[in-house]
């Protein structure tokens, strides 16, 4: 038995997978605190003395991010103001066990704690939404409903900033399933330590001032460099107290095969899940506007992410019908612009909505293949810079369009509508 | 004549829904194989399908018999990469952890 390579003295106990080394438990967790505090100063995460509310399912990720960043706060005196942030989607034999994990973080933690219900922002929890749409799709709903619901809850707490779990293998997944869709213009979202910096403007117009509304929420991800091993390992070594569950209306998709092979590729070579990582870093870089493409198409970028979020790290968000929705209301938008009406069946032709999906989103990628230019359409060009990122007319959300996507799906429900009659006119207002 | 080996068996991550929801298992297990070599953990993870589990769901835990990737094993708390992997021959009171970083939150 080897001893560990950084004190020499105890027996080995971790092979670290983006170096092999092979270290001691203690050894091991302080390296992973130190390498997390390394990530946030190198990035200037966090203003010294910010609010911060941490995103909280109860699950490994967030309750190692909550142990780690109370751990770094009280040794490097960085004076945060920590808070824990759940979302309660209502979900009958998920959500509940997971948010009595939570509890018992912030009692352990000594964090506040606020809960914040599908039911009490919406009207509806996800229970009565599958009762009502039924299970296919449902996860359109909930990825939707979420992305508002934790920058709700933070204003609600007077917070500016969000910080998630999201882990170094949640990344690679979604760099994966963005070169999968040919959709490079997401990478740099998906590989972003800090996302959803809400445009100026919006802020200038919304709230008095100093105030936190919900439409200038930071979101940030400060794990996005740890490796999932280790966040397990860091839980177990930490004795940490979390609840692991897999959303009980959530099959297997994308997703899940995105991340089935990364757990391939990670017994071969490790060192390849943070290769992936740095590729799409990379690769973002080469793809021009990506910034412009982020804030036109922010509402849209952001549900993606949420969804990543979500059981997601169990690999079972339905991405695929996502992404479908989400084609499908950025159709909708462009037939009012066109001036035409033109019924969207569900599932979107993949092809056709990708289509329009980046002529919508964005602009000039001159990457792009002559097959897409030349399905370009001038007027459909023209009309593109209409689109800014501004606020729902009814909830005051960023949203690119007139109405956003929640309170289009939240009409479909009251309307006691199935999802397939959501209609192009009728739900743009 | 030898005897079986006693062991603890542990399941986290939510792999303990594959085994009665129950975490901490006591249980012993023959000190030869079928091949009559000493029982390694390769020989342990078989005999947990086939004795323990209570689940159908099978390949939660093991793909193609081995351990589906993505769910750790820890012999005595230390990697079992660091241990020999399932050549590693079991040890009586050994504590074996099965821990899968496969479930959300």
């Amino acid at each position: 038995m080897a001893p560990c390579e950084i004190c020499t003295t105890n027996r080995a106990q971790i092979l670290r997978p983006k170096t092999r080394s092979r270290v001691c438990g203690p050894c091991f967790t302080a390296a992973f605190e130190a390498e997390v505090a390394e990530t946030i100063t190198t990035t200037h995460l966090f203003q010294p003395g910010e609010r911060v509310a941490i995103g909280a399912s109860g699950g490994k990720d967030s309750t190692v991010l909550a142990s780690v960043l109370q751990t770094l706060n009280i040794r490097h005196g960085w004076k945060l103001d920590l808070v824990l942030l759940s979302i309660d989607e209502g979900i009958q034999g998920y959500r509940d066990h997971s948010l009595e994990a939570v509890k018992r973080n912030s009692a352990d933690l000594g964090l506040p704690l606020k809960i914040v219900s599908y039911e009490e922002l919406y009207g509806w929890s996800m229970d009565q939404v599958v009762a009502q749409i039924g299970k296919k799709g449902n996860c359109t709903y909930c990825g939707v409903f979420r992305r508002q619901a934790l920058d709700r809850g933070a204003a609600m707490l007077g917070v500016g900033h969000v910080v998630t779990g999201h882990n170094a293998d949640d990344v690679a997944e979604t760099v994966l399933m963005n070169l999968l869709r040919g959709d490079l213009p997401r990478l740099s979202r998906a590989t972003s330590i800090v996302t959803s910096t809400p445009s100026a403007s919006v802020n200038k117009d919304g709230g008095p001032n100093g105030a936190v509304s919900f439409t200038n929420v930071k979101r940030s991800k400060p794990l996005m460099y740890a490796y999932e091993k280790e966040i397990v390992l860091y839980a177990h070594h930490k004795k940490l107290d979390y609840f692991s569950t897999e959303c009980i209306y959530s099959p297997e998709a994308f997703r899940g095969s995105a991340r089935t092979l990364i757990k391939n590729l990670e017994r071969i070579r490790p060192e390849s899940i943070l290769d992936i990582v740095q590729s799409g870093m990379d690769m973002a870089k080469l793809v021009p506007d990506t910034d412009d493409a982020c804030k036109g198409s922010a509402e849209t970028a952001q549900t993606e992410e949420s969804a990543g979020g979500c059981g997601n790290a169990n690999g079972t968000s339905k991405e695929g019908e996502m992404a479908a929705m989400e084609r499908k209301l950025r159709e909708n938008e462009q037939a009012e612009q066109d001036g035409t009406e033109h019924e969207v069946r569900l599932p979107a032709k993949a092809a056709n909505g990708q289509r329009h999906d980046r002529d919508t989103t964005n602009l000039d990628i001159p990457i792009r293949t002559k097959e897409r230019r030349g399905n370009r359409k001038a007027g459909r060009h023209a009309a593109t810079p209409a689109q800014k990122l501004g606020q729902c007319e009814r909830c005051g959300y960023l949203s690119s369009q007139a109405v956003c996507k929640a309170c289009v799906l939240l009409e479909g429900l009251n309307k006691a509508r199935p999802r397939t009659d959501i209609e192009v006119g009728g739900s743009g207002g | 004549m030898e005897r079986n080996i006693p062991l603890t068996v542990e399941f986290t991550g939510g792999l303990e829904m594959l085994f009665s929801n129950q975490r901490v298992h006591k249980i012993s297990i023959p000190a030869r194989d079928d091949r009559k070599e000493p029982s390694n953990v390769g020989f342990l993870i078989k005999h947990l399908c086939d004795n323990l589990m209570k689940d159908p769901r099978k390949e939660m835990f093991v793909i193609d018999d081995s351990i589906r990737p993505g769910v750790l094993v820890l012999i005595n708390d230390a990697d079992w990469e660091l241990e020999g992997e399932d050549r590693y021959e079991l040890q009586p009171n050994d504590n074996i952890v099965f821990v899968s970083t496969l479930h959300g939150g």
